[in-house]
């Protein structure tokens, strides 16, 4: 179990207490009216019993009825610290994270220099403890230097606390050596969360292949190409019994693979970023660069595809795949900017949608983005359970909002959801027993 | 011709691997190298159990200890020894195994003794050659006299070999070490262990014989004997093994780690070593280490398997 970077704020010191709350632990499926109690940086109780009464000497929040439920866990978050400063560090993407509701966030190895060795991972936990007003775990390196072909210290790093291991934005295209890295992590019960998109096939597209790549007259690369990355790897699994996660699928055919894996109860998971849950190629309409992501947008059969499997429990995982970008970078034709979304700050609120559309139920939303990665990972937090992490968040579901990025917390500005409207608004953020975000009514 | 047919002598033509090797061949070569043993300590050591006859070590594959060690062994059963280094020869020059095997066999050796680097090799020069062949590792498949020299060592430190748990170490993947020594340790009723993380053990390794740990404290546990395998510099650089730091954390053999085998268990190694790789190098020194009395088993073996061969050898 790594170390979380607690923070040692005044407020761990004073009990609170949130009464008339609408509580909701995805860990236990309960959605009840009650109340709870923080102390000490943990949940000391909760319950019906403390919907009203509040313990003497305890600070109290009236909940007025809305939703407290464990802070979410973001399992894909790049940053640019180090190297890359100027598009976010770890402590403006905490803040961002916060205003988000996001209590825990995973952060990649994509910087320069790239997460790939012990001291860098620990550079990493001690910027966060030092800066940061949310957990922060680092998603080490699996290959040196992101390459592809030497594997990292997978035991030292694992020990020094890297959480999981990836190989970031690039899938690793030698099969051989996923395998050794599946072989070798699996001795060190190491997770190897992975991108899968076959490079060769995908080099030179900026979008899903399709009609509206063809009308745009953009280069297009198939869905295939990340399908059959996913096979590949998923017979990997089967002869080295390593622990498998696809980090961000985006089509129905991947989804195939998916179901078949755990069939055959294959230690397998898969991820979706909310942006695939909730936009389509479409939404690129006249060649808006902030919707060029990695994976790409694909077509509405497949982001339907994508819903149904989350609500099904075939996808485990929802993440932001915060990926801040500068307007040097995103300012250009559609062929020729970066990919990647700012999203720790629209997450639950886009995830919401979904929600409000009757697409799916809440609770299983709220699971893919608690208690699931809380379990992947090994985390304490993402449950409402006594001695768990005070990681929580007090949710509006109905206040309507639209999104205005010259508000968003987040060093970079790309969001693909600027101007949307959004329903549910988060309303405080606790980490460890303190309050990191309160949203200050207009 | 004569055939000893005394209890449990070795009547074999050539030595090419350890798979059917009987307990009872076995322990006639240690009986004998036992005996090797003793002689190679007289001031005087030679003998005239190899007269007349021509020993070639034929090494397609650079080697020190195992050549020199079966260079001296012939010598001192007084054969005539010549070595040849065919890795900066023929090869280069594009002639075949076979070709190399058939030109040698036309100089009318007695006795072949082979290093090659592809497994099989050694076994396919047998079935074309008139005289004797044995095995000096061929590949990731067989090292017979390695495993001969081990239980020897072992024997004489220890008494016996039955019941003993012996655990080997290392890149069991390449290693025909390994192979070698879990076939006789396993005819002599000792029990293996092998330990290794899993990117360096090869497939189905327990249905040789062994129990496999990829942990190696687990996998040292109440060992009599700690076995360790040397790991080629190019496979802990990412491939195999993310790096040699990483390797001897885990599965480098330290103070910490031996003290979890028994308190008089035996460190070998059969070399070369990596210090500070596979093996501390205070550890390579300790004073339960027999890895220097491995390489003194190592002559008195091969003099013992000549010798059983010699017996074999035609007399006109």
């Amino acid at each position: 179990m790594s170390q979380l970077s607690r923070k040692n704020g005044s407020g761990s010191e004073e009990a609170t207490v949130f009464l008339n709350a609408r509580l909701i632990d995805p860990a236990t499926r309960k959605d009840e009216p009650g109340g709870l109690l923080v102390k000490d940086g943990v949940i000391a109780d909760l319950g019906p019993h403390l919907r009203r009464n509040a313990p003497d000497r305890s600070k109290v929040v009236d909940c007025r009825g809305h939703v407290l439920c464990p802070g979410l866990i973001d399992m894909q978050v790049f940053t640019g610290e180090p190297g890359l400063e100027y598009r976010e560090t770890l402590k403006t993407a905490s803040h961002a994270a916060a205003a988000g509701g996001v209590t825990t966030i995973i952060v990649m190895p994509d910087t320069e220099p790239v997460i790939d060795q012990v001291a860098l991972v620990d550079f990493i936990q001690r910027r966060a403890r030092d800066n940061a007003v949310v957990n922060i775990h680092v998603m080490a390196a699996m290959t040196k230097g992101l390459k592809g072909q030497d594997m990292t210290e997978i035991g030292l790093l694992k020990r020094a606390g890297a959480i999981g291991f990836t190989n970031g934005k690039t899938s690793v295209a030698n099969a051989r050596v996923m395998r050794n890295v599946l072989l070798y992590a699996k001795d060190h019960g190491a997770l190897i969360s992975h991108h899968t998109e076959d490079p060769q096939l995908t080099e030179g597209s900026v979008m899903n292949a399709g009609e509206v790549a063809t009308r745009l007259g953009l280069p297009g690369v198939h869905k295939a190409a990340e399908t059959l990355v996913l096979e590949r790897d998923v017979r990997l699994v089967e002869i080295t019994g390593g622990r498998y996660h696809a980090a961000t699928l985006s089509c129905a055919e991947s989804l195939e693979v998916i179901r078949s894996a755990k069939q055959r109860q294959l230690p397998v998971t898969c991820g979706v970023s909310v942006n695939h849950l909730t936009l389509n190629e479409n939404d690129i309409g006249s060649y808006r660069t902030f919707l060029r992501l990695k994976p790409p947008l694909r077509g509405e059969d497949d982001r339907r595809a994508m819903v149904r499997a989350l609500a099904a429990g075939d996808i485990d995982v929802i993440v932001s795949s915060h990926d801040p970008q500068d307007a040097d970078v995103k300012r250009h034709p559609f062929a020729e900017a970066a990919d990647g979304a700012v999203g720790l700050e629209t997450l639950l609120a886009a995830a919401l949608r979904l929600y409000h559309n009757g697409e799916i139920g809440l609770m299983p939303l709220l699971e893919a983005m608690t208690i699931n990665p809380a379990r992947l990972l090994g985390l304490p937090s993402g449950r409402l359970e006594k001695g768990a992490p005070a990681d929580l968040v007090l949710v509006d579901l109905g206040q309507p909002w639209v999104v205005d990025k010259a508000r968003l917390k987040s060093r970079s500005k790309n969001s693909p959801f600027d101007e949307s409207r959004m329903q549910g608004r988060v309303l405080t953020t606790m980490v460890a027993g303190n309050t990191v975000y309160q949203y200050a009514q207009a | 011709m004569t055939i000893h047919t005394a209890k449990g002598s070795f009547v074999r033509r050539h030595l090419l691997t350890c798979e059917d090797l009987s307990s009872a061949e076995i322990t006639a070569l240690l009986d004998l190298a036992d005996k090797a043993a003793d002689s190679n300590r007289q001031v005087i050591k030679k003998r005239d159990v190899l007269r007349g006859r021509t020993l070639i070590n034929l090494f397609f594959e650079a080697s020190t200890r195992t050549q020199s060690s079966f260079e001296l062994a012939g010598k001192r059963l007084g054969a005539d020894v010549m070595n040849m280094n065919v890795s900066t020869s023929s090869v280069q020059k594009g002639e075949t195994l076979i070709d190399t095997a058939m030109t040698l066999n036309a100089m009318r050796p007695d006795i072949l003794v082979v290093r090659h680097h592809a497994a099989g090799a050694v076994e396919l020069l047998a079935q074309k050659v008139d005289c004797s062949v044995i095995n000096a590792g061929d590949g990731a498949h067989q090292h017979p006299t390695q495993a001969l020299l081990d239980a020897l060592t072992i024997r004489r430190a220890k008494g016996r070999i039955a019941g003993l748990t012996v655990a080997i170490c290392g890149d069991i993947l390449h290693s025909r070490v390994a192979r070698s020594n879990i076939n006789v340790f396993n005819t002599l009723g000792a029990r293996v262990r092998i330990v290794a993380p899993s990117t360096l053990l090869p497939s189905q390794a327990e249905r040789l014989g062994a129990e496999v740990f990829t942990d190696m404290n687990a996998g040292l546990d109440g060992v009599d004997i700690v076995m360790m395998l040397r790991l080629q510099r190019e496979r802990m650089q990412g491939s195999y093994v993310p790096s040699s730091r990483e390797y001897y954390h885990f599965f480098g053999l330290d103070h910490e780690k031996l003290a979890r085998a028994k308190p008089d268990a035996l460190i070998m190694h059969p070399g070369p070593m990596n210090r500070g790789v596979e093996i501390a190098s205070d550890i390579a020194d300790h004073s339960r280490s027999v890895i220097r009395d491995q390489v003194e088993m190592g002559v008195a073996v091969r003099m013992a398997v000549l010798e059983a061969m010699a017996r074999q050898l035609p007399n006109h």
